[in-house]
């Protein structure tokens, strides 16, 4: 048992940090830390910052242009990003198509769309959710039926994460009824300029639409265009979805806010004095804080073992469960720490205004309070993970 | 003991269940989310006919209730639909200060008041100044108020503002404080109204020299401040249980409807027990409120301590039921469009006016505990 970081990992986190130093703009990094939201091209020019520098593919292997970093390399990458306050790499090509492709792609596919992942020549989405089947994704009902080279799309996607700057979605289409209702799933990548596609933005609960529907009516795909074999689509869905649960835990992301939150404790006054000097207060803070350190050691176990090969299981549950607990009593204490000034609200259209109502800190943490809500809610709900870990790690 | 409501109040919980049930709907919250005020005059002038506004005040004072449980009748009516109308603001504070401390030509404000044709606004708190009622910077000279406002719940609406300055002592003394009744279009007074992320408006207010008519004896202000800001609680408490049983309703009808695993999501046992956690913490939050209107006149020992109590179970229960509800009904409870995301959003912003769960436990241990 050896806590501390190897020489090698030392020195690479130096070299991280002091890229992020140099290259990241204030701009971006002022707009991450303000909670404000980044526009498509504020996504792309740090895509390209870190493609240049060979560090956007974290999780692929050289061969395909990826940096080719084990799991402590990747969470040391994506630790300096959160605390740097750098835009969070958009997954959907890179961690989570990019992985499927080059595990279940035809060499056609892989020498196609893997470099115009990396160089940012598509936006991709997921097509995974349907109205019907959110947690119980193997209800999908969006159909795909063969037609000579074509295949035939008619369907509703929704939850679809910034859809809006998308020009590729990867969906989950049923291409049959026979057998049991996973064995019916294919893996199809549509292009979202085909006649026959709809977007439709889903405003949330905090007033922002980073999220959508996406309807199909009769969409021609080239039947090139599917991924793997078909009706194995739901093995390739699951492949993916281990992907999306790297980093599941955001640690880097908890650490920011906690700092976040200590700014402003010591910056409001309760009663003649700083918030954070408040007995009860402080003893939030410190709870959460203990909680933290915790898991942060967990991640690392769970890291560790990644990167010495173990395929990351049930454990990733217990850290998404866990990972979004903190990080929603963090958001919960900065949205009690601003007090008043948590009640107005400040729409995305003034997000930017120089003239904010009551203190600059105070904008936004209640539109972040109530976003983050879907922290427990998507990628498999916290729920879903609690049975899970149930059946894999207690076996009940 | 008796837990029953009197055959008037039964008639006019009844009257008013009915009126908000037909007007609160969708298409009303989204006129009122685009309006100037946040709220909607014909439902305010509808309120003061079917007497909610008299329900405030006694009959020495113009109205026909005024006790503790006429004020959290109403209020948990207004909250069961996600009401944005002033009742705190026009009624309780601002009608309530001037009843407690107005000479008769200040009374006279008050039919207006009831009547519905006057609105108010209490411009107490400051930047800064967080929960705490005796911090008032704000500065009276020679009948003229300097300062500034924060988080003025209606100011943008409100024909006259009730507005605090000290006269004398240190800036957190209880005593010093005076009150004013100031016009909303007075000399060097300034305002910028926005939305609350809990619907209504309110407004960040400047003073600069503004003249005001005294409203009480100089000094003074700071135990009618107190007594007012107690009937606020209580309002405000109630009217997050409305909010909380309209959002059970809302949960309970969801899991029976939704299918997923091919059953409906409420035949889980996981999501029962939940849902079974939520209702004893409402039922706890009623409880509480209950508790709470029957001292909100008593000795402020008695009152302050009740008022501490119930606000900081009722911020425990607000938070709980807000987060569980959301969490749920999972992905559509994250819509803007579903009836869920407004009544969340208003039970959520109850810990953030009259003081949180922080400041309330501070307050219930000094009063209560140590």
């Amino acid at each position: 048992m050896d806590l501390h970081y190897t020489d090698a990992q030392t020195a690479f986190r130096t070299e991280v940090r002091d890229f992020l130093a140099e290259h990241l703009p204030t701009r971006l990094s002022d707009k991450v830390r303000k909670g404000q939201s980044l526009t498509k091209a504020d996504h792309e020019e740090w895509h390209a910052i870190l493609n240049a520098r060979g560090w956007l593919a974290g999780n692929w292997p050289v061969e395909h242009g990826g940096t080719g970093w084990d799991a402590v390399q990747r969470h040391i990458f994506e630790d300096e990003m959160t605390k740097a306050h750098a835009p969070r790499i958009v997954p959907f090509g890179l961690a989570m198509l990019g992985p499927v492709l080059m595990a279940f792609g035809s060499e056609d596919q892989k020498s196609y769309w893997l470099p115009r992942i990396l160089n940012g020549d598509d936006w991709w989405c997921q097509g995974y959710s349907e109205p019907g089947a959110g947690s119980d994704l193997a209800a999908v009902r969006t159909t795909a039926v063969r037609d000579g080279d074509d295949y035939i799309v008619n369907g509703q996607k929704t939850w679809t994460t910034l859809g809006q700057h998308a020009n590729m979605i990867f969906c989950l289409v049923r291409t049959s009824n026979e057998g049991k209702r996973q064995e019916g799933i294919s893996f199809l990548l549509i292009d979202m300029n085909s006649p026959g596609i709809t977007v439709r933005p889903i405003v949330l609960i905090d007033g922002g639409a980073e999220v959508n529907e996406v309807f199909f009516d009769n969409v021609r795909v080239p039947a090139a265009n599917l991924v793997g074999a078909e009706n194995k689509g739901w093995t390739y869905a699951k492949y993916l979805l281990t992907h999306e649960r790297t980093n599941i835990a955001g640690v880097g992301f908890a650490s920011a806010g906690l700092e976040q939150l200590k700014r402003i404790a010591r910056a409001e006054q309760s009663g003649g004095q700083p918030l954070i000097k408040n007995p009860l207060f402080a003893a939030r803070i410190a709870q959460v804080q203990i909680d933290l350190m915790a898991m942060a050691t967990t991640n690392l176990r769970v890291v560790s073992a990644a990167a010495a090969g173990q395929a990351p299981g049930a454990e990733s549950s217990m850290l998404k469960i866990k990972g979004t607990q903190v990080r929603q009593e963090i958001n919960a204490l900065t949205m009690q720490a601003v007090g008043p000034y948590a009640m107005p609200y400040v729409s995305e259209a003034l997000e930017g205004d120089n003239d904010p109502v009551g203190p600059a800190y105070a904008q936004a943490r209640t539109r972040q309070y109530l976003n983050n809500r879907k922290l427990s809610i998507y990628g498999g709900s916290n729920e879903v993970q609690r049975s899970i870990i149930a059946k894999a790690i207690l076996e009940l | 003991m008796n837990f029953d409501l009197t055959e008037e109040r039964q008639m006019l919980q009844d009257g008013l269940r009915r009126y908000l049930r037909d007007q609160y709907t969708p298409a009303l919250l989204s006129q009122i989310a685009d309006s100037e005020t946040g709220w909607s005059d014909a439902v305010w002038a509808g309120l003061a006919e079917i007497g909610v506004i008299g329900a405030l005040f006694t009959e020495d004072q113009g109205g026909f209730g005024g006790a503790g449980f006429d004020i959290a009748l109403v209020a948990e009516e207004l909250g069961r639909v996600g009401a944005t109308e002033p009742l705190i603001d026009t009624g309780l504070l601002g009608g309530g200060l001037i009843a407690a401390l107005g000479n008769a030509d200040q009374q006279a404000l008050l039919e207006e008041v009831i009547a519905g044709d006057r609105q108010m606004a209490l411009a107490h708190s400051e930047p800064g100044s967080r929960y705490d009622l005796s911090r008032v910077a704000t500065t009276v000279t020679d009948g003229k108020l300097s300062g500034r406002k924060a988080v003025v719940v209606n100011g943008g609406a409100a024909d006259s503002l009730i507005v605090s300055a000290r006269s004398s002592g240190d800036v957190a003394d209880e005593a010093g404080i005076s009150l004013f009744i100031v016009d909303a279009d007075a000399p060097g007074l300034t305002g910028r109204s926005y939305p609350l992320t809990g619907g209504g408006h309110a407004a960040e207010i400047t003073l600069d020299n503004t003249p005001g008519t005294p409203l009480g004896a100089a000094g003074e202000g700071f135990q009618a401040l107190a007594q007012a800001h107690a009937r606020a609680t209580l309002a405000i408490s109630a009217e997050a249980v409305g909010l909380m049983d309209a959002i059970r309703t809302l949960t309970t009808d969801y899991l029976k409807t939704r299918k997923q695993f091919g059953q409906p999501i409420g035949k889980f046992q996981a999501l029962q027990h939940r849902m079974a956690d939520m209702l004893i913490e409402i039922e706890q939050a009623r409880s509480a409120v209950i508790n709470l209107a029957g001292h909100v006149d008593a000795d402020a020992l008695v009152r302050d301590t009740h008022v501490s109590a119930t606000k900081t179970l009722v911020g425990q229960a607000a938070r709980l039921v807000a987060e569980e509800s959301i969490q749920l009904h999972g992905g559509i409870g994250m819509t803007q469009e579903y009836a869920l995301a407004h009544l969340a959003r208003r039970l959520v912003m109850v810990d953030h006016r009259f003081g949180d769960t922080l400041y309330h436990t501070e307050r219930f241990v000094a009063l209560a505990v140590a």
